[in-house]
């Protein structure tokens, strides 16, 4: 019988990284408070002694600490980022997560005996990719990008089976090829790739007209709520515009990824681990959502609905992984 | 103004065209840059959608032949996004034919699976931020990198620094509508209700991409198949001094339904020093019609902003 596989969950503070681990979190995944980071919100994220910390916390209560240095460096000056990349390896890290092939190129040379892991910023998103990441930089494991059916995972498993993968089952969902989107740049000037924040805070306003509430991200409306909507934050992908004269979701509905339903054919298609989404999010959404999918992983039977407060907009979908989502 | 003689003059490239434009428009399109236009390199082929190539195969094998033959260098590139069966044994069988010689520009890392060791460029679609990645490709093979669209100075500079250490060229998109992401899935299929596998092609309605408005009606970007593009078209001109200075050796123009052999010739006057960048702005802009104009990603401003000349 082959292992189960592996929780690997999120953290966005020293409580959420507990709260994990309470659920029975197998691996955490979190970050510097820095531009290094992919999720560089305000009030998130461990600084360098939380970090070194929160390392030695997992390894107490057997957790797996997984450390994202998931942003693409400047050009000029990437040493913020090796730093990291140092500090992860001399504090005995369990995998540092990294998408940009100069970084990984460092961490691979510098420190060999550090475990590597493609970021889903990466955007490997076939096999020939994941191959290419394996031999250039000996990545181990690929955080797969959420454009894959569950039939062209398992073909990428089988036809690069020395690299463990990793897919996402629950949060938050990014429509476009990760790691690949300036759509938030465009309208804010901060860039996800070198900032590490999408829509960021200090770009988004909220106007009152009357009962209508409107959401923007820079010059743009984002989005309109009427009267008893709930209104979302203004995501360039989540947004509501006018295409051919007709206001519509053109990008998605709101509404998360929840792929608990497709557990049994990730874990036959040789996938390693799932993963959580959701470093933005609080204690109470990780202790939830990790104890919900730790018990579905060994086979217990879940209340689905258990998990349906933390979803965006209160519905979950498969997503990509079911093929009529293209 | 640095000395012109300095460094040598960078060569114009026609990027790939991102729209699908049916047979005979392509056709005319190509005939006219083989008979005209003043770009030296054209990157001919699908980066989009692998579903568009079938219907119009014959036509740009057609314009392979007639750019080849008018003197053009013609580099080949793969797909942005693979990840279907068939698309990832596309993007494999067009890396392999740089084992017969072609010139690969590769638009998804799976390429460099297959070009690594070989001479091959770089397209805008892959991550190139910094030194050590740029550093990482040359080593396996770059010959040419074109940086992506959102970069700001201070690091097309650098890189292009880099690139000239390095030996290699180093390329920057200074016209075109920046591709913003893309997709598994069609939006422009989704706003017709249709689905990727039903799509019946219907991106061939928008030559430029489909409007994606703001609820207030403004003017906020374009679908393009499974790619979502700024609504702004990037122009860069007075930018282009100092890239030169700095090491970029191809300045590249993406393709729009306007007069792209006078688009490029405003470029090439401006190269040869017949026109300044004035003139070159103003006949851009005229070519441009009523189209918005962007240049923020360059200047570290929001990409949709236009920042005038101090």
């Amino acid at each position: 019988m082959t292992a189960p596989m592996e929780l690997v969950c999120p953290a966005g503070t020293p409580a959420a990284l507990t709260a994990a681990i309470d659920a029975g979190a197998d691996a955490v995944y979190f970050g510097f408070r820095d531009r290094t980071n992919a999720r560089n919100f305000p009030g998130l994220n461990f600084s360098e002694k939380e970090l070194g910390d929160a390392i030695q916390t997992c390894k107490a209560r057997g957790a797996r600490p997984m450390i994202a240095i998931n942003t693409y460096p400047d050009a000029g000056d990437d040493s913020l980022w090796r730093r990291n990349v140092d500090i992860c390896a001399e504090a005995g890290a369990g995998a540092v997560i990294l998408c940009d092939m100069g970084l990984a190129g460092y961490a691979a040379k510098r420190h060999p005996d550090l475990r590597l892991h493609l970021s889903v910023q990466a955007s490997a998103s076939n096999a020939p990719a994941v191959r290419f990441y394996r031999d250039a930089f000996n990545i181990r494991r690929v955080v797969l990008p959420r454009v894959l059916t569950v039939e062209q995972i398992a073909a990428l498993i089988a036809a690069v089976p020395d690299v463990e993968t990793e897919v996402f089952v629950f949060g938050g969902l990014c429509v476009m090829a990760e790691g690949r989107c300036s759509m938030s740049s465009y309208a804010t000037g901060v860039s996800p790739n070198k900032d590490g924040a999408c829509s960021p805070a200090s770009h988004v306003r909220y106007e009152e007209q009357g009962e209508i509430m409107i959401s923007r991200l820079g010059h743009f409306t984002v989005n309109r709520f009427g009267a008893g909507e709930q209104a979302g934050y203004p995501t360039p992908c989540k947004g509501r515009y006018q295409v051919q004269g007709r206001e519509m979701h053109l990008f998605e509905d709101p509404c998360s990824l929840d792929a608990t339903p497709l557990l049994p054919d990730f874990a036959r298609a040789g996938v390693t681990a799932l993963k959580v989404e959701g470093r933005q999010r609080g204690k109470a959404y990780v202790a939830q959502v990790v104890k919900t999918l730790k018990a579905a992983i060994h086979g217990q039977a879940t209340d689905p609905s258990a998990a349906r407060p933390f979803m965006e907009g209160g519905g979950g979908t498969t997503g990509v992984y079911v093929g009529t989502w293209h | 103004m640095t000395d012109p003689a300095a460094r040598p003059t960078p060569r114009l490239t026609l990027g790939p065209l991102l729209y699908h434009w049916p047979a005979a428009k392509r056709r005319a399109f190509y005939q006219a840059i083989a008979d005209h236009g003043p770009y030296q390199e054209v990157v001919l082929g699908e980066t989009v959608c692998s579903k568009r190539e079938a219907p119009v195969a014959e036509a740009m094998a057609e314009a392979e032949v007639r750019l080849k033959a008018a003197g053009r260098a013609v580099v080949r590139p793969t797909i942005g996004l693979a990840v279907a069966e068939e698309e990832v044994a596309a993007l494999e069988a067009v890396a392999r034919t740089a084992n017969a010689g072609a010139l690969i520009e590769a638009n998804d890392v799976g390429a460099l699976a297959l070009l690594s060791g070989q001479p091959h460029h770089i397209g805008p679609m892959v991550n190139v931020y910094n030194e050590g990645t740029l550093t990482a490709l040359a080593e396996r093979g770059a010959t040419c990198v074109t940086l992506p669209w959102e970069l700001p100075r201070d690091s097309v500079l650098a890189l292009a620094r880099r690139a000239r250490d390095l030996g290699i060229d180093c390329g920057v998109t200074v016209f075109g509508r920046a591709p913003l992401a893309i997709s598994a899935r069609c939006y422009h299929a989704r706003a017709h209700g249709l689905t990727k596998a039903t799509c019946r092609l219907i991106c061939d309605q928008d030559p430029e991409g489909l409007p994606v408005d703001t609820l207030d009606g403004d003017a906020f970007m374009v679908v393009n198949g499974l790619q979502t593009q700024a609504d702004a078209v990037t122009l860069m001109v007075r930018e282009i001094p100092e890239m030169v200075e700095a090491g970029v050796t191809a300045l590249r123009v993406s393709p729009l339904d306007v007069d792209m052999v006078a688009v490029g010739q405003a470029y090439a006057d401006l190269l040869a020093g017949r026109i300044d960048d004035l003139a070159a702005e103003d006949r851009l802009l005229d070519l441009l019609e009523d189209r918005p104009v962007a240049n923020g990603f360059y200047h570290a401003a929001p990409g949709a902003d236009w920042v005038a000349a101090e």
